[in-house]
């Protein structure tokens, strides 16, 4: 007899099989990017240490109470117009001397911030405040410091801090050099200062 | 003659779908690839609040998870309707979060310890003072870098519903 060759597996069913799983796994994916607000909490003190003195005029208040409702700087406020308001603060550049600041556009009041460094928002919230308005608060603040930042940008790089950060995305290491630069440039000169207070007991 | 002679007449030939399990199989590991199990199954309501100023997140095992939130429907009657943590699959106290982190760290490389973030999902509905119990917490234990996780999207949904 001839020699008889091992019959053929049938592999018309392996389509059949690769579809339940990747059935399966498209039930299960969940493709998610975790996003959000990133923020640095200030370390514990040392009980004896004194805290530093900021200059009044150097804080801009914020104050998220019990009702959800917005005091800045003693002044009621909606949710829509604290961005403009803390812009305005923060790039007011009054200062003199050391503390001048040369590249803020601001109005040069000298009873606000003396510059964007120095400029600390101070976020206050009570404990029956809901999340919701203060996320709300926290990205208005943070547009607030992206908006000067991608004016700044635009002012000396020619382009925004937002297409900025895009681009050092998308180039290889080793050659974002220039960006990197550019973008340690901007953070230096409007960096984000705010303080989230611990939360009031009343 | 009969060497010319067409065999079948002029039907369409039938496409072939050897190919087919190829392509299956290719976007099988698209998905297996791309796939990450929910680690902890969530027994509170969780609908993150909105923002649109947000960074990325990347290196998921550089983050330590804390969600709370109400408890959701079935968990109501046992825990109450009052926000609560949860850590892992359980519920938690403000207290055990301390425990919690340093837990989570010891698990973690030691060189690694320094850039781990605390990813705060909170229930948009929850007030502020178990947020601000829970910072408070983290800054005895020195984990200093947060983020409040949100979904994209222009603030003012926060607000209609």
């Amino acid at each position: 007899m001839a020699k008889r060759d091992a019959p053929e597996v049938n592999a018309g069913s392996m389509a059949d099989i690769a579809f339940l799983l990747l059935i399966f796994f498209l039930v299960t994916t969940t493709i998610e990017v975790d996003s959000g607000i990133s923020r640095l909490l200030p370390p514990m003190q040392p009980p004896e240490e004194e805290p530093e003195i900021i200059k009044q005029k150097n804080i801009f208040q914020v104050i998220v109470n019990r009702t959800d409702q917005l005091l800045v700087e003693d002044q009621l406020m909606g949710l829509t117009d604290i961005k403009e308001a803390t812009k305005k603060f923060i790039d007011n550049g009054g200062g003199v001397g050391e503390d001048a600041c040369s590249y803020c556009q601001g109005m040069r009041d000298p009873s606000s911030s003396d510059n964007p460094s120095k400029a600390v928002v101070s976020l206050q919230n009570d404990r029956e405040t809901s999340y919701k308005m203060y996320i709300s608060v926290q990205n208005e603040l943070v547009a607030a410091y992206t908006e000067l930042r991608n004016e700044y940008a635009e002012r000396t790089y020619g382009k925004s801090y937002e297409e900025i950060l895009t681009e050092f995305d998308k180039v290889y290491l080793g050659k974002n050099d220039k960006l990197k630069e550019q973008i340690e440039d901007i953070k230096k000169k409007y960096p984000q200062i705010i303080s989230e207070a611990t939360t009031k007991n009343n | 003659m009969s060497r010319f002679k067409k065999g079948k007449g002029k039907g369409t030939p039938g496409i072939s779908t050897a190919s087919l399990p190829d392509i299956v199989f290719m976007l099988l590991f698209f998905f297996m690839v791309a796939t990450v199990m929910r680690q902890n199954t969530l027994m509170i309501e969780n609908k993150l609040p909105m923002a649109n100023q947000v960074e990325k997140l990347d290196k998921k095992d550089l983050i330590i998870y804390i969600y709370a939130g109400k408890p959701s429907n079935q968990y109501k009657t046992t825990y109450g309707s009052e926000a609560r943590i949860q850590l892992n699959d359980k519920f938690a106290d403000v207290s055990d979060v301390k425990a919690f982190i340093l837990a989570e760290r010891a698990s973690k490389r030691e060189e690694l310890i320094p850039f781990l973030t605390t990813a705060l999902k909170v229930d948009s509905e929850t007030n502020m003072g178990l947020v601000g119990d829970i910072k408070q917490q983290l800054r005895e234990v020195d984990a200093l870098k947060i983020n409040y996780t949100t979904r994209k999207g222009d603030v003012q949904g926060n607000f209609n519903n």
